[in-house]
């Protein structure tokens, strides 16, 4: 597959928007579909729909076969060493909540600690401070630096022998610092302390091996990977997932229900409790295959094109600002301009038909530090090109004429 | 949709300029409003006479130009009036906003008429409607909450 043509394997980029092609500079919020992924979603709704892991008819194991083929696809893809590491949840956010629930009522109590950084989306310190609210734990924040980067240092200041869970992003989706997760990981092994991994941008922005990483747990966004909405996966090494207590109760995740007592399923299916998203587990694949036929070398190789020519742009233009300057950054610019409230922006952009984010992005901890309560957000995808970026620096440039700036 | 209907010259003296802006002295009613999606603020003051009248009003917050103006004209607009007016003044611009209703009070001056139309064209937008009616709901609470003196 040629990445010249790729945004004609999107459907949604055949439409207009306001009049005008469809420039989406927000895939770090989600991505758009390959026709391949939405024609998957449909063709197993047409012929091979079922529930799974239940029934013994021929569509439930034909759907319960292609479900477990995805499993043993992100296995692969993730290079995951057992199939039971892979755990398919609604989201990264329910991948985190997850550990947190069920790490965090096995190993973490009153007095205990869990490092995370400024960096963090809502959705890894929130669960956290379930835990700190539960059971009386501390929270500790390792800094941003100036650039918008996380130091290792940093974190190993903050380990002390009550250290339970470091949980850290890959990659921050503000400043798009790329965190050094191996070194953190070595420096964690030293003091037996868990890893637990965001990669919510790490995993579509990254090339990602699990047992070179050599983390605990990491959390994947289907849908920022060209994948469908509400679903996500986590993965746990295979010494969590036979020790740690179930996350949700119900159908699928259990071994026998007897009126006094109840036992678990030993493997990951303690974690898949209920009816799963079956048509999107198994369109899962095709986003993977997707990934795969261009090569996520490439892809990224791409990415960081349009990033850089981006920047360069962006840093000519004197009303610009822009957030963090990290050595290792992923597809991802976040910015403000003087005089001109993010929403502005993105109102004023979204007119000529350029879709990007405003707001604090689920980071108000990274945004006090800054000193700002919002800013605007390009990010990027396989899709873009750099047109895209010279029409978004045009749309700026009309911002700032209807501000009179 | 235009964009220049969203912001209008009016909108964006308010935004860049805006009036009544810090607390207010002798205030007795204040009331907050924040959107958690977008980390916009309002703090409102309001000091309401014996005779229930709006004798002072203004606000503190951050956001974009549209609720900074939305609350700048919203100060100019409710000074002044009694209470029940500037309920009535309330209940139409959420009505222009969220319903396209015309303004039709009589009370208002043929300018302020037409600064608070101004917003009118926030209707177009869906995403920015919060951002023009945070202010005005905030005001809806103080002048509803109880007084601080007594």
């Amino acid at each position: 597959m040629d990445i010249k043509n790729i945004k004609s394997e999107f459907p949604i980029f055949k439409q207009k928007i306001n009049g005008k092609p469809l420039v989406y500079l927000d895939s770090a919020n989600s991505s758009q579909k390959p026709q391949s992924v939405i024609k998957r979603i449909s063709s197993f709704y047409e012929t091979e729909y079922s529930n799974v892991g239940r029934s013994v008819h021929s569509l439930a194991v034909k759907a319960t076969n292609r479900f477990e083929d995805t499993r043993d696809k992100v296995k692969n893809y993730i290079n995951a060493e057992y199939r039971e590491e892979i755990i398919f949840t609604k989201g990264a956010t329910d991948a985190i909540n997850l550990v947190a629930s069920s790490y965090g009522k096995k190993f973490i109590n009153k007095g205990d600690e869990i490092i995370i950084t400024e960096l963090e989306h809502h959705s890894n310190y929130v669960p956290w401070n379930f835990i700190r609210e539960n059971v009386g734990a501390n929270i500790k924040f390792a800094p941003v630096n100036s650039k918008g980067e996380i130091e290792v240092d940093d974190i190993k200041k903050l380990i002390t022998d009550k250290t339970k869970i470091i949980a850290i992003t890959h990659l921050s989706n503000v400043t798009g610092a790329i965190i050094p997760i191996k070194k953190i990981v070595d420096l964690a092994k030293s003091k037996k302390i868990p890893v637990l991994v965001d990669g919510t941008q790490g995993a579509p922005h990254l090339e990602i091996d699990m047992q070179s990483l050599g983390c605990d747990f990491y959390a994947i966004s289907c849908h920022k990977m060209y994948g469908p909405n509400g679903l996500g996966v986590l993965y746990m090494k295979k010494k969590w997932v036979d020790i740690l207590p179930p996350y949700q109760g119900g159908g699928g995740m259990i071994d026998e229900v007897k009126k006094e007592k109840i036992t678990y399923a030993s493997s990951q299916l303690k974690f898949e409790a209920g009816t799963m998203q079956t048509a999107e587990v198994v369109s899962f694949s095709e986003a993977i295959n997707f990934i795969e036929k261009i090569g996520i070398k490439k892809i990224l190789e791409h990415e960081n094109k349009i990033m850089e020519y981006g920047l360069e742009k962006l840093k000519k233009n004197n009303s610009v600002n822009i957030i963090g300057d990290p050595l290792n950054k992923g597809s991802v610019i976040s910015f403000t301009i003087k005089g001109i409230h993010p929403h502005d922006i993105a109102t004023i952009l979204d007119d000529d038909g350029v879709a990007i984010r405003a707001g604090h992005h689920c980071c108000q901890i990274l945004h006090e530090k800054i000193g700002i309560s919002a800013s605007a957000r390009a990010s990027f995808g396989v899709y873009n090109t750099k047109e895209d970026i010279d029409i978004l620096c045009n749309a700026i440039d009309k911002c700032k004429k209807v501000f009179n700036i | 949709m235009e964009l220049k209907e969203l912001y209008q010259e009016i909108i964006l003296d308010h935004g860049k300029n805006p009036r009544n802006f810090g607390k207010c002295n002798q205030f007795n009613r204040d009331a907050k409003a924040h959107n958690p999606l977008c980390g916009d603020k309002v703090h409102i003051y309001l000091k309401l006479d014996k005779e229930k009248i709006v004798e002072d009003l203004t606000f503190e917050g951050e956001g974009c130009a549209i609720s900074l103006a939305s609350a700048s004209i919203l100060t100019e607009t409710i000074k002044g009036k009694n209470f029940n007016v500037a309920k009535k003044i309330i209940e139409d611009f959420l009505n222009m906003i969220k319903n396209e209703v015309k303004i039709s009070i009589n009370s208002l001056n043929e300018d302020q008429k037409t600064t608070i139309m101004s917003l009118s064209g926030v209707n177009q937008f869906p995403m920015r409607v919060k951002c023009a009616t945070m202010a005005w709901h905030a005001l809806t609470s103080a002048l509803e909450g109880e007084n601080k003196n007594e």
